[in-house]
């Protein structure tokens, strides 16, 4: 069993990258789940969302995990939330921001000491630049894929487009560059 | 002609979702709603379906709960298939209809999502509002997680509309753990699911104008006690076309249900039951027990009403200590769940050690290691021969420990 945890601002589309990585790794022939946990539903406000993956049916449904992953999409949280909560001695960190790994481990002492698990990608930027608004989920997405090598690039991309088949063509091709662009910068 | 819509042998969908998609290969002609958090994509959805032309049905927006359940009271008794959905405050006001609906013989499907029933308001999961609809007459079954709450919906139109049924169902699952959580879902293609479901043959509909009936007769003392007598008989008559749809069901899709189901029951000597998503949290706790050499075992009320006496009976026959899980609250008394298993066991042979246990109101979360300790207060109760806990307990509850009753058994 895999298990993610997403740190997040309501609107930041964590329940959706969620449940999109969900659907991808479904059609590998995995069991997936997808679920969030929010209080209130105001955009802003912090929230978890959570991937359970494995090779049979789930039959864990407590909200409680100690994450193999741990994907934060928000640059703030990274700094506020208790993001290394129930945390493993194997646990990954991707957390998005614009600060160099060595910065951002300074300004997070809670990460001292796993740095060789802590990756980091501006997520925010790379949407800016190519979704042309902050929708940090998508690019957390491509750098998940690099960083888990649960996918080849190209194989994740492909499922990603029936995934949002709904949107029109332009956004689709700005997710995958996004997909692809943080595939490539996340360190 | 409704557009066809596209579904794959392999989805990933959430609860509401799921149940939605039942709804609509189930060819639903009227749903009559006012959604309410958390199961308001299940009629949100019915609408969208209708509105892009997926199906041929009517979606119908009234002012409150009760007028939804009303609506679908006309519908139903005009001849219609009807269905929709509810949680919580919501459930609570449509209850004078309910009990209206059974009455009448009406068999309509209603989608509970599971949540709490303020006050305190929270929009999470809970029981209170399934433990609220236990005597309204209805038939009630529960999901344990998204899959089944699709596949038990399609049940449901053939139980309820079955001509020696006739009697509403309620398709419980719980609230976010279900409802919001996406788990891989596998759908029947639409022309099966169709073909599983078949069209309503409706019974005394109001729209035969060439035999006129009457819906909702009063009916004083000469014959009231008949009337629910007879209503109550067909709720417990319900059970062999219950099995026979759930026989036809696994033929057409391998997956399995039973009235009473049991996982690692063969020589189990303690065990949990549960309703809802717990059921299966509870399996993986009973799988790491059996690592640990504690025989432990699982017991899942899949059909709630009618509650199924017998089976629990025989499948609970050689369990020592039994832990009766409750997620509602049980306002001064055992939890109701604690009282109904308690019941048939009283009436068996083996009389075993049953305790209550007080869980997730809220939605609150129920964690595989709190399970744990249920199972392991289980064991210590079966080694000792009596229950060595307060009968009553709460877990993971905040705060100094709460418990109650005293077993007067040694």
């Amino acid at each position: 069993m895999t298990e993610i945890r997403w740190h997040s601002r309501a609107g930041q589309g964590a329940v959706s990258g969620a449940k999109g990585l969900g659907d991808v790794v479904a059609t590998t022939g995995k069991e997936v789940q997808a679920f969030a946990l929010y209080g209130s539903a105001k955009r802003g406000a912090a929230l978890r969302a959570y991937n359970r993956i494995s090779d049979e049916q789930i039959f864990d449904h407590a909200k409680f995990m100690m994450p193999d992953y741990v994907l934060v999409i928000d640059p703030a949280l990274a700094m506020t939330d208790d993001i290394t909560m129930n945390d493993k001695p194997t646990t990954k960190y991707i957390i998005t921001s614009h600060l160099s790994k060595d910065e951002l481990i300074k300004a997070i002492p809670a990460l001292e000491g796993k740095e060789d698990r802590v990756y980091v990608v501006d997520c925010v930027q790379i949407s800016l630049d190519t979704i042309k608004r902050s929708m940090p989920n998508s690019p957390m997405l491509g750098a998940f894929v690099k960083v888990s090598g649960m996918f080849e690039l190209d194989y994740f991309l492909e499922n990603m487009k029936r995934v949002l088949k709904k949107f029109p063509q332009k956004i689709i091709d700005a997710n995958m560059e996004a997909i692809t662009r943080a595939y490539n910068e996340v360190k | 002609m409704a557009v066809e819509f596209e579904v794959n042998e392999r989805e990933v969908w959430d609860g509401n979702y799921a149940a939605s998609q039942a709804l609509r290969q189930a060819d639903v002609d009227v749903v009559v709603a006012y959604p309410i958090t958390p199961s308001t994509p299940i009629v949100e959805n019915y609408g969208s379906y209708v509105g892009n032309g997926y199906i041929d049905g009517e979606f119908i927006m009234v002012e409150s709960e009760h007028a939804a359940m009303s609506g679908c009271i006309g519908a139903s008794a005009a001849g219609g298939r009807v269905a929709t959905a509810t949680s919580s405050q919501g459930f609570a006001l449509m209850v004078e209809v309910l009990y209206q609906a059974s009455g009448m013989r009406l068999p309509i499907v209603l989608n509970v999502v599971n949540r709490a029933l303020a006050s305190p308001l929270n929009v999470r999961g809970d029981h209170a509002d399934m433990y609220l609809g236990r005597d309204c007459g209805w038939l009630q079954v529960s999901a344990f997680n998204a899959q089944e709450a699709y596949d038990l919906a399609l049940c449901a139109f053939r139980i309820a509309e079955h001509h020696d049924v006739r009697l509403p169902m309620m398709v419980h699952q719980d609230g976010f753990i279900t409802s919001h959580t996406a788990q891989n879902v596998y759908p029947l293609s639409n022309e099966a699911a169709k073909k599983f479901v078949g069209t309503i043959d409706p019974v005394d509909d109001m729209l035969d104008f060439s035999r006129p009936v009457t819906y909702g007769a009063q009916t004083e003392e000469d014959w009231h006690f008949e009337h629910k007598a007879k209503q109550h008989k067909a709720i417990m008559d319900s059970v062999p076309v219950i099995e026979e749809v759930f026989a036809e069901f696994k033929a057409l899709t391998g997956r399995e249900y039973k009235r009473v189901e049991a996982y690692d029951m063969e020589d189990a000597e303690v065990c949990i039951i549960g309703l809802g998503t717990t059921v299966e949290s509870a399996r993986v706790a009973a799988k790491e027990m059996r690592k640990e050499g504690v025989k432990a075992g699982v017991v899942a009320m899949r059909v709630f009403r009618p509650f199924p006496y017998e089976e629990l009976r025989e499948v609970l026959k050689n369990v020592k200590s039994i832990g009766v899980t409750d997620r509602s609250s049980p306002g001064g008394a055992m939890g109701a769940f604690y009282n109904e298993v308690s019941a048939a066991m009283m009436t068996s042979e083996s009389r075993p050690l049953v305790t209550n246990y007080i869980y997730g109101l809220g939605g609150r979360d129920i964690s595989i290691e709190n399970l744990k300790t249920i199972f392991k207060e289980q064991q210590a109760n079966a080694d000792a021969g009596h229950i060595t806990t307060d009968i009553q307990q709460f877990v993971n509850l905040r705060g100094p420990k709460l418990g109650f009753f005293k077993s007067k058994r040694s």
